[in-house]
């Protein structure tokens, strides 16, 4: 801060540094953030688990389905029925086939409140399987457990 | 932007007033700091599962057999550990028991290759006991933090509307 002293005492500041601080900050937070809302959702408290870590490659294709303690699938953003998620299914299985890939190469990954019933997660693999889908991972978060 | 020409001179000075763009960046700041969310890491526990029943494929031929864990609830909370009849008190004190039986052998046609696990459970337990159940019986980690597996071939039962996925690694 550059201090100039007059009779009126009239104080200029650099802003500069200031400034570059602040764009060093905002694009810091933009390079964090991260908008790929299919993947969370704030409803579903995952089990913990001591032995998860992040898988090493990202799947080749993934479906990311989403279970609520009551038993709710959402998938894409929209909350169903269980039962209801044939019909979603099938497109996805279909839109699969139509990029040339294997319904049975994609994986899905089932992210199921931990209070979740646990007949409900079969049933909603079983769901799965219909459509053609082989491949599932059950998504757990890690603790920090010993 | 003011712009102030000096026409005796002929030299253009151009000021920028600095506030209004300090207030947007400081706006855009503000922004980005409240949508920030810090999230635990999340991890997998694969499952390979095709819809040709397994129990339609022969068993392999392995020394050892299948073992049998079956969780009871009640009201979704886990009342009862049970292997090959057996109760246990907690996932710790299975895990310490499948060690045991594993052993800690990793080459092929060892133990922890060829022994295989059945997981039933009571359709209405917390998801997050069957979790518990799979870390249990899918590995420990040691002291200095790597983790052993033990058992990699598990199967759930099938639920009263049949389909039985298996997880393999």
């Amino acid at each position: 801060m550059r201090i100039r002293k007059k009779d009126s005492g009239v104080f200029e500041a650099d802003l500069t540094p200031m400034i570059d601080m602040t764009f060093q900050l905002i694009a810091f937070f933009m390079v964090i953030i991260n908008f790929a809302q299919t993947e969370q959702h704030a409803k579903i408290k995952l089990p913990e688990s001591s032995l998860v870590k992040p898988p090493e490659q990202p799947f080749e294709h993934q479906l990311v389905v989403h279970l609520t303690r009551e038993g709710r699938a959402i998938i894409s953003g929209q909350e169903m029925a269980i039962d209801g998620l044939r019909i979603t299914l099938d497109g996805e299985a279909r839109a699969l086939e139509l990029t040339q890939s294997r319904v049975s190469s994609a994986t899905v990954v089932i992210r199921a409140h931990r209070n979740a019933a646990a007949g409900e997660v079969q049933r909603l693999i079983k769901k799965c399987q219909e459509s053609g889908f082989e491949k599932f991972a059950l998504r757990a978060k890690g603790s920090t457990d010993p | 932007m003011k712009i102030r020409h000096s026409t005796s001179s002929g030299q253009d000075k151009i000021e920028l007033q600095m506030t209004p763009m300090i207030d947007i960046v400081f706006q855009l700041l503000i922004f980005f700091i409240m949508t920030f969310k810090i999230v635990a890491q999340e991890g997998d526990f694969n499952i390979n599962m095709p819809q040709a029943s397994p129990q339609s494929a022969p068993p392999d031929q392995v020394e050892f057999p299948v073992l049998k864990l079956y969780l009871q609830s009640n009201g979704g909370e886990l009342a009862g550990i049970r292997l090959q009849d057996e109760p246990f008190e907690s996932f710790a004190a299975l895990n310490r028991r499948i060690i045991e039986h594993i052993g800690t052998d990793s080459g092929p046609g060892s133990n922890q290759e060829t022994a295989q696990i059945e997981i039933g459970f009571d359709p209405d337990l917390h998801y997050e006991h069957v979790i518990g159940a799979v870390t249990a019986v899918s590995g420990h980690k040691t002291p200095d933090k790597k983790i052993h597996k033990l058992i990699e071939k598990i199967q759930f039962l099938p639920s009263p509307g049949g389909g039985a996925p298996a997880i393999t690694p």
